[in-house]
């Protein structure tokens, strides 16, 4: 007994000490298996199997039903109160419960992984919960924030004393989510990283768990929710940019009643999140409008500078953004070390040198994600020009509007300046067939 | 005023006749596109023994606490050696089922006699924390029987496992739902 055991150490002290000799030898057992003389059966290896097939279905079926269910509380309905229920529900089931995973701000980088890269194919419940909010968008608007939204219902169940955020300041940093929205669909697009999902910040409040860091800047978010609206939403959210392009041609639209409209402004002032606009139908002085004109101009002639001032960003920061690809990080820091820059080795360059891996494959990989991202970056900064160029545009019109009306675009329909008109009446639907063109103030 | 109503309301009623042709037509292309990348089965994430090099990751970085990582225990490829590397500490004072003896911080590893020379380990998942001591010693001098794999009786599934994203290794990747392990095969990795 004492035997075998030396002779085992014995082997076990040639067989020598290296994780390259480990990985070959698991080919070859160095122990051969027992044959037991006691006919001892070997247990088996428990493989609990995961239980997404049934929660895929829940999921999709529940994404629906609280779609439809909050297209018809808000503009059937018009109840700040049923919304808040759903709001409620939604916190619990895709919050709590289902821990904010998977959820269609973070699919944007599923479905734009499955369009650039043909070795991933995309689950259809990421897909469903990609498109059924779109599409609920088309229809009637942004009810998918109003009240289905895990993120969004946590912070809009903080809105304590909003404070309203001007609205050049409000588009000035609504140009976040624009940062955002780019950056996230170039790192997923090469692969790189899930910057949606990473820095969720409601996520470690919805697992009960997360870093310090993150934790801490979910309850920064709340915090300063109570008097800024939503921040997540407004300035961050990259799938709220998605339904900020197509809720303005929404089919069916949260409306103000304009019967009884006596301007008190008391919609305008409650709306949290800056959507409520005033009428305005003085008359533009002569010399205005040819100032407008001359600024209108102006902006349309910096608009294909600003694109080319993003594009020319992109291009320079593109070797900066590669590093974000960890193949990238990886065969800096080989080179790093072979030149003797950088003293010691990572986890990663250990386990690639001990491998043996090809350093002639890895630059290959490499040279292909920055050729990605050389070409990817500066479309992302000139997508911010654009985008930059199109809110400046945006800010020198000067649309006549005779009614107070809702920017659709804004708008994430919580149902609030319903309640706070003080024609309103619980539960009574507003004529459909009434428009605002049809009522006379 | 009344007869300004009429054209501006065409004329939005146009705009958003065309943002919603022109949402659809996008919806409708993006549609087309994933259609055929689209999968009704699920991925799951799952770590492949030959990549991992025990590094702790796993332990401390998963959303859940403790980590949705174990240790599970081929028990066919094991020798079932009754000095197991991946059980005792290198420097073991004595080769018994001391405290003082063991790799494993929590106590997971369950060592029984069988017949001489033969010892049997077995990991109890409630107490293992997935930290990958034992998958070391075990890679370092035994037949690498003991691997960490993705319990999906605890993963949550994220859509970007946390995890994965600081793996050195790169050793966890998405597998289908249905063949969510990725187990070790007698003479094979």
């Amino acid at each position: 007994m004492t035997l075998a055991l030396g002779q085992r150490v014995a082997r076990l002290a040639g067989l020598g000490l290296g994780l390259g000799l480990a990985a070959s030898a698991w080919a070859a057992q160095r122990f051969p298996p027992p044959q037991f003389e006691t006919g001892h059966t070997l247990p088996a290896t428990t493989t609990p199997p995961p239980d997404v097939f049934w929660h895929d279905a829940l999921d999709m079926t529940v994404l629906a039903a609280a779609l439809g269910l909050a297209a018809w509380l808000v503009l059937r309905r018009r109840s700040r109160k049923a919304v808040l229920g759903l709001v409620v529900f939604s916190l619990v089931y895709f919050g709590f419960w289902r821990q904010g995973c998977v959820c269609p701000i973070g699919a944007i980088q599923n479905v734009t992984l499955a369009l650039s890269d043909p070795g991933y194919a995309l689950p259809l419940v990421v897909g469903a919960f990609f498109l059924l909010p779109l599409l609920a968008t088309i229809l009637f608007g942004r009810v998918f924030c109003a009240g289905v939204c895990p993120l969004g219902a946590i912070q809009d169940l903080v809105v304590l004393k909003p404070v309203t955020v001007p609205r050049w300041l409000d588009d000035a940093l609504s140009m976040g989510a624009y940062l955002y929205l780019g950056g996230a669909v170039l790192l997923a697009a090469t692969g790189s990283a899930w910057i949606i999902c990473q820095f969720d910040p409601f996520v470690g409040l919805f697992r009960m768990s997360g870093t310090a860091v993150m934790l801490g800047l979910g309850a920064l978010f709340l915090l300063a929710g109570v008097f800024l609206a939503r921040p997540y939403c407004r300035w961050l959210c990259p799938y709220g940019v998605l339904m900020s392009w197509i809720a303005p041609g929404a089919l069916w639209q949260a409306k103000l009643d304009p019967v009884g409209c006596t301007r008190c402004e008391l919609c305008r002032d409650g709306c949290p999140v800056n959507a409520i606009e005033a009428p305005d139908t003085a008359a533009v002085a002569a010399t205005d409008r040819r100032q407008d004109r001359r600024r209108m101009a102006t902006l349309l002639l910096i608009a294909p500078l600003l694109v080319a001032l993003g594009l020319g960003m992109g291009a320079w920061l593109a070797p900066t953004m590669a590093r974000a690809d960890e193949r990238v990080r990886l065969s800096d820091r080989l080179v790093a070390e072979d030149m003797q820059w950088v003293q010691g080795r990572t986890d990663a360059t250990q386990a690639f040198r001990s491998r043996g891996e090809s350093r002639v494959v890895l630059e290959a990989e490499v040279r292909a994600v920055k050729a990605s991202f050389a070409w990817g970056t500066p479309i992302f900064g000139g997508f911010i020009g654009l985008v930059l160029a199109g809110k400046l545009i945006q800010h020198a019109r000067r649309p006549r509007r005779e009614l107070y009306s809702i920017e659709q675009a804004r708008c994430v329909a919580c149902a609030r300046c319903f309640a706070l008109c003080p024609h309103h009446r619980q539960g009574e639907a507003m004529p459909v067939a009434l428009t605002h063109e049809e009522v006379p103030i | 005023m009344a007869e300004d109503a009429g054209p501006a309301s065409d004329r939005r009623g146009f705009f958003h006749g065309a943002i919603r042709g022109l949402a659809l037509l996008a919806g409708g292309g993006v549609l087309g596109l994933l259609a055929g990348r689209t999968q009704a089965r699920q991925n799951v994430w799952q770590i492949d023994p030959d990549k991992c090099m025990m590094c702790g990751r796993c332990a401390v970085e998963c959303v859940i606490e403790p980590s949705a990582v174990k240790c599970v225990h081929s028990h066919a490829i094991c020798g079932y050696c009754e000095l197991c590397t991946g059980f005792f500490e290198p420097d073991a004072p004595t080769l018994d089922e001391g405290a003082e003896n063991q790799l494993c911080p929590t106590g997971a590893i369950k060592r029984s006699f069988i017949e001489p020379p033969y010892y049997e380990y077995s990991v109890e998942a409630d107490l293992c924390i997935g930290c990958g001591k034992c998958v070391a010693g075990c890679a370092a001098f035994g037949n690498g029987s003991m691997y960490l794999q993705i319990r999906h009786d605890r993963c949550v599934n994220c859509n970007d496992c946390a995890i994965a994203r600081v793996c050195p290794t790169g050793a966890i990747r998405r597998v289908p739902a249905d063949e969510p392990y990725l187990l070790k095969k007698v003479n094979g990795p």
